[in-house]
């Protein structure tokens, strides 16, 4: 009995040195030791649990990290403009049916091989066709009538008819043509270059140095993923991450000393989208009555402390051209015009309804929690539903199945299209079954007319078409709050949701 | 011998029922798997074509039997969201639990036998009746809530390590630090039950013949405590050590996601809301035998303390 | 009989708590879900527990919330029990293969914890449902009811009070429900108070994960999660939800132990 408590013992002692022992080399993973090394942690609520495909990949979360890994023939800019990229030049014939890119000398992919010009014809043919199991289909690419490469360095796509946005969707980004492992290890030219992912913990990126332009400043970010809101706060007192974007108020104001909270606005349309499709958001009298009861203001105030962007349609007044401000108060918050509208539609003492809202998205929850307040004054019950980010594309994106959802919907490439072109009835997109035909003969329509002051008009057209109609319960843009540890800048904002890690750098 | 093999069939045998009934449960649920997959392109076609794929058109069995084929070689299918092979998401994941619940397990040992063993002798003393209502209150105290105020007080407060900062296991040192954190919001609740159990054991041992005997003999108290009613003690502590292991998986459950340590635990949350069937499965699986295991290992150590066990009496 | 301190504590204790719970069914200061203005003030005579980030009264959402989780655990419990005393009634009083069966499935259910079966049958039903919460936490603890009615039932099978009912053409069910059962208390009570406050952690650590009870429905699992993502700003908020399962728990233990105590079971 005594050998073997004393062989225990000996065991445990030479665990407890082994545990300890080990680790004495390596440093510990901490703000100082990441700004020697110019490093950055960055967190982000959202893991990227879909596929890291460019063009498979559906939501923002994904496509704002991965803004850095690719690119496509043109890139936005924070100004809202579009440069070349892969592209060096491009040239737009008179009729505005062909256009001619010459690729830049010695662009090269994260894996080494030069860009040619059959990777931009296989990129752009991917998303025309999408074939493969996954690819979304890119509307805008069925316009293509011929897509040739006269030689390895140049590119002319003909068009069926002249389309004002089509230089927007050529930031699409540009793969190689001979790759399939794009799902889990994709290959870009951005100046990060993919390294690792693993799935709940972490996604990492390096600085591509062989990158065409301007280098990036970082060596390497690493993206933290707490999904759980409730750790938010702490990864970043304690030092776990540097950078979090998409914070709450109320998480940036519990942050303190130490950091600087930059303000941007997000670019998403948040709203509490209606199946119009289901009873009984199919009859518009009860989506007006939702309308007139939700007080976005109020919401705002709330949950956000005043901090976000009041809107009335499907546009953020970041794309001041489309914008229509006229929209934002169209329901001005009248409690008896709604119960009015709801005894019309015949429910006078109101209905149950659900709001799925994905978990992982505190923003969203907060908002719809107000928003079932506010319901109750006429007499709709609104229960919250949370679900995993997961469930959320499938069931309610993707499956349609669904009463209402508090989300904020994202532009993919800098049009009105991009955030309009989802609700006509034909769109494979249109997850609240809007189906109206005057809003597809506008589109259409806009499509069809090459001059931008006319197309704008009618994009215009379109917003108040979906606020006349009350598709949704339109919110606001949000406040986009941005925690970056002191001695950190370049934190850069776009029109659109992505997160620009290229002129990130640690001050001085 | 003959004993451990007994124990080792029983363990095949077991751990065979579970997966199977644990393959069939998700393999009824999972049936529109292809449809999740296509999700907004599920047309017919397309999912009869990636059915036949992923071989969700084969009967139960024969899946099964390939299933598990492919579990011993390390093949267990990709996962329907990150489409990656299962293998490559959880195989790390594994190794931290596993780290995880044997810190924990060391911490519950460590402290809770000598504990068990000084509450014994001391029994019916004025500090008893204040013991086992601490001990009450010990078990009342949820592990995710001990872990808030853990990952508060040293995180935040005293800097002793970065909560939701988990250096990964490459780090060994550090690692260990994070979650001897964790370890000790898992083991607090189990730590008060085995010391309760221990010392209800050894006070019953003590009324025994032997004990009386010895201790009338002019033997030291004390010292019959330690050289014979504690070895006889042991053998349903043990038993529900092993118990206390499969616990502890369970514990590491709730509390990874308190810490943000990325483990199977906090995998088989995010997978069952996702509905990541591949995922979960390989997971519960995997948790199953690691309790069947656990269960067997005690056996065996019993049988080695108590040789009687080993004729096949009742247990 | 000898004075019980752990009974009389856990009885206060718990029937505090419960008090308190029950009239939050009725009444509460204020409206759980009302929002005002007055976001994030510390507890003080107006509002007992402070307020969150809503504005909204903590301790009028926590007697709603502990209302939520007690509602649960009961629900579970009697679902345990119900399912635990039949299976254990029959298997103990019979014998037989059956119950060898039964028996062994039994313990390698139970050798599970009961999180993780519950995690299973939530992901086969769906979460994120207050009554699927309450359906998978029932059946998971069906086994262990059923292993101690069974204990129970299988030593008194042979007993004289028993045996003279058979003789006299007593129907069996009522020898097994109104003969057996009463004198089956002493071991059942003991088992109940743990399963109750097992459920009541199970149920917590479940709407804490976020696939058990969500909103609008409080409970006091969720309401932590909450809670830990405004730690430094209203710490009272998770002190105070914590505290009040703590307290729950607490108070049902010391009960059970004196149950056990009362019936000389435990040294």
């Amino acid at each position: 009995m005594k050998k073997r408590i004393l062989a225990l013992v000996l065991l445990v002692c030479v665990l407890s040195a082994a545990l300890t022992g080990c680790g004495g080399g390596s440093k510990e993973d901490s703000p100082e030791n990441r700004k020697t090394a110019n490093e950055l942690n960055v967190g982000i609520a959202q893991d990227l649990d879909d596929s890291l495909d460019p063009h498979k990949a559906v939501a923002a979360g994904t496509k704002e990290v991965m803004f850095n890994v690719f690119e496509g023939l043109v890139k936005p800019t924070p100004e809202g403009d579009l440069v070349p990229a892969i592209a060096e030049t491009y040239t737009i014939s008179d009729d505005h049916l062909t256009y001619t890119f010459h690729l830049r000398q010695g662009v090269k992919f994260h894996n080494g091989d030069t860009v040619t010009a059959e990777d931009v014809k296989y990129s752009i043919q991917r998303c025309a066709d999408a074939t493969e199991t996954g690819v979304l289909q890119v509307a805008a690419f069925s316009a293509v009538t011929k897509l040739e490469t006269p030689d390895e360095s140049t590119v002319v796509i003909t068009l069926a008819e002249p389309a004002n946005e089509f230089l927007s969707y050529l930031t699409c980004a540009v793969l190689p043509a001979d790759y399939d492992r794009q799902d889990t290890a994709p290959v870009g030219t951005g100046p990060f270059r993919f390294v690792s992912r693993t799935a709940q913990d972490s996604i990492v990126l390096e600085r591509f140095d062989d990158y065409w332009g301007t280098p990036a400043q970082l060596s390497k970010v690493t993206f933290k993923i707490i999904e759980n809101a409730d750790t938010i706060m702490m990864s970043l007192q304690s030092g776990a991450v540097d950078l979090f974007a998409h914070l709450t108020i109320t998480q940036a104001e519990q942050l303190g000393e130490g950091f600087t909270v930059a303000e941007g606005t997000m670019n998403l349309v948040q709203a509490m989208y209606l199946n119009n499709g289901e009873k009984p958001f199919d009859d518009v009298r009860v989506r007006q009555a939702l309308c007139y009861a939700v007080d976005k203001q109020g919401v705002i105030d709330q949950a956000f402390d005043g901090y976000g962007s009041p809107i009335g349609s499907s546009m953020y007044p970041a794309f001041a051209k489309y914008f229509d401000p006229s929209l934002t108060d169209y329901y001005s918050h009248d409690t008896a015009r709604a119960k009015a509208l709801l005894a019309e539609a015949g429910y006078p003492d109101g209905f149950s309804m659900t709001i799925t809202v994905p978990s992982n998205y505190q923003p969203h929850i907060d908002t719809a929690q107000v928003i079932a307040q506010q319901l109750k004054d006429i007499g709709v019950t609104a229960e919250l539903q949370l679900v995993e980010w997961g469930t959320w594309l499938s069931d309610v994106y993707a499956g349609r199945q669904f009463q209402s959802t508090v989300i904020g919907v994202d532009a993919s490439n800098m049009t009105a299209r991009a955030l309009l072109e989802r609700f006509t009835s034909t769109a494979s997109n249109d997850f609240i079954n809007y189906e109206n035909a005057e809003y597809d003969a506008l589109f259409a329509q806009a499509q069809a007319s090459y001059d931008d002051a006319v197309q704008t008009a009618i994009y215009k057209q379109m917003e108040r078409n979906l606020t006349e109609n009350a598709a949704n319960v339109y919110i606001q843009d949000m406040a986009d709050l941005v925690a970056v540890r002191k001695g950190l800048e370049g934190v850069r904002f776009y029109p659109i949701y992505v997160l620009d890690l290229s002129a990130l750098r640690y001050a001085g | 011998m003959k004993y451990a093999a007994k124990r080792l069939l029983t363990l095949i045998l077991t751990m065979l029922v579970v997966s199977f009934l644990a393959f069939a449960a998700f393999s009824l649920i999972s049936g529109n798997a292809a449809e999740i997959m296509l999700g907004t392109q599920a047309t017919p076609e397309r999912v009869a074509a990636l059915e036949h794929e992923l071989g969700l058109d084969r009967p139960l069995l024969v899946r099964y039997g390939a299933w598990l084929a492919g579990f011993f070689t390390g093949d267990l299918g990709v996962s329907y969201s990150y489409r990656q092979p299962v293998w490559e998401l959880i195989g790390p994941k594994t190794a931290v639990t596993l780290w995880l619940s044997l810190l924990s397990f060391l911490l519950i040992v460590l402290v809770s036998i000598p504990l068990g063993v000084v509450c014994a002798r001391y029994a019916g003393g004025a500090l008893d009746g204040a013991h086992t209502a601490f001990n009450q209150f010990c078990m009342a105290v949820p592990s995710f809530f001990t872990g808030i105020l853990l990952s508060w007080l040293f995180g935040i407060v005293l800097h002793w390590f970065t909560p939701g900062a988990f250096p990964g296991l490459a780090r060994f040192g550090s690692a260990v630090k994070y979650l001897l954190f964790a370890a000790v919001a898992i083991a607090i609740p189990r730590i008060a039950m085995t010391v309760r159990m221990l010392r209800s054991t050894i006070l019953s041992e003590m009324q025994k013949d032997y004990v009386r005997t010895a201790i009338s003999r002019g033997n030291d108290r004390s010292g019959v405590l330690v050289r014979h009613v504690l070895k006889n003690a042991l053998v349903p502590v043990v038993t529900f050590l092993a118990q206390t292991m499969a616990e502890i998986v369970a514990g590491s459950i709730v509390v990874e996601q308190v810490f943000g340590i990325p483990g199977l635990g906090r995998m088989l949350v995010v997978s069952i809301a996702n509905r990541d069937y591949p995922v979960v499965q390989a997971i519960v699986v995997i948790l199953a035998f690691w309790v069947v295991l656990s269960g067997t290992a005690a056996d065996l150590i019993n049988g080695r303390i108590d040789p009687r066990l080993r004729l096949g009496g009742e247990t | 009989m000898k004075k019980n301190p752990y009974l009389t504590a856990g009885c206060l204790l718990a029937g505090l708590l419960a008090a308190m719970i029950v009239l939050g069914f009725f009444w509460t200061p204020y409206d759980p879900t009302a929002m005002s203005a007055e976001k994030f003030l510390s507890p003080s005579l107006r509002h007992l527990m402070g307020t969150d980030n809503f504005g909204r009264d903590i301790f009028s959402r926590v007697m709603e919330g502990a209302g939520t989780t007690l509602l649960i655990a009961v629900a579970t419990v009697a679902i345990g029990l119900a399912g635990g005393i039949l299976i254990g009634a029959l298997t103990g009083y019979f014998g037989g293969l059956a119950d060898e069966i039964l028996m062994r499935l039994g313990d390698v259910l139970t050798a599970f914890p009961s999180i993780l079966l519950a995690l299973v049958i939530i992901s086969l039903v769906g979460p994120g449902k207050t009554y699927n919460v309450v359906l998978s936490l029932g059946l998971v603890f069906i086994p262990s009811f059923a292993r101690v009615t069974r204990t129970a039932y299988a030593a008194v099978r042979e007993a004289n009070y028993v045996k003279i009912a058979q003789l006299m053409g007593v129907p069996k069910a009522r020898i097994l429900l109104v003969h057996i059962l009463p004198n089956t208390a002493s071991t059942l009570l003991p088992a109940i108070t743990i399963g109750f406050n097992n459920a009541v952690l199970a149920e917590a650590s479940m709407s804490y994960l976020g696939i058990g009870v969500t909103p609008p429905d409080a409970s006091l699992g969720y309401m932590l999660s909450e809670a830990q993502g405004m730690f430094t700003r209203a710490p009272w908020y998770a002190l105070c939800t914590g505290l009040v399962i703590v307290l729950l728990v607490f108070g049902v233990g010391l009960i059970g132990e004196g149950l056990q105590r009362r019936s000389g079971e435990v040294i």
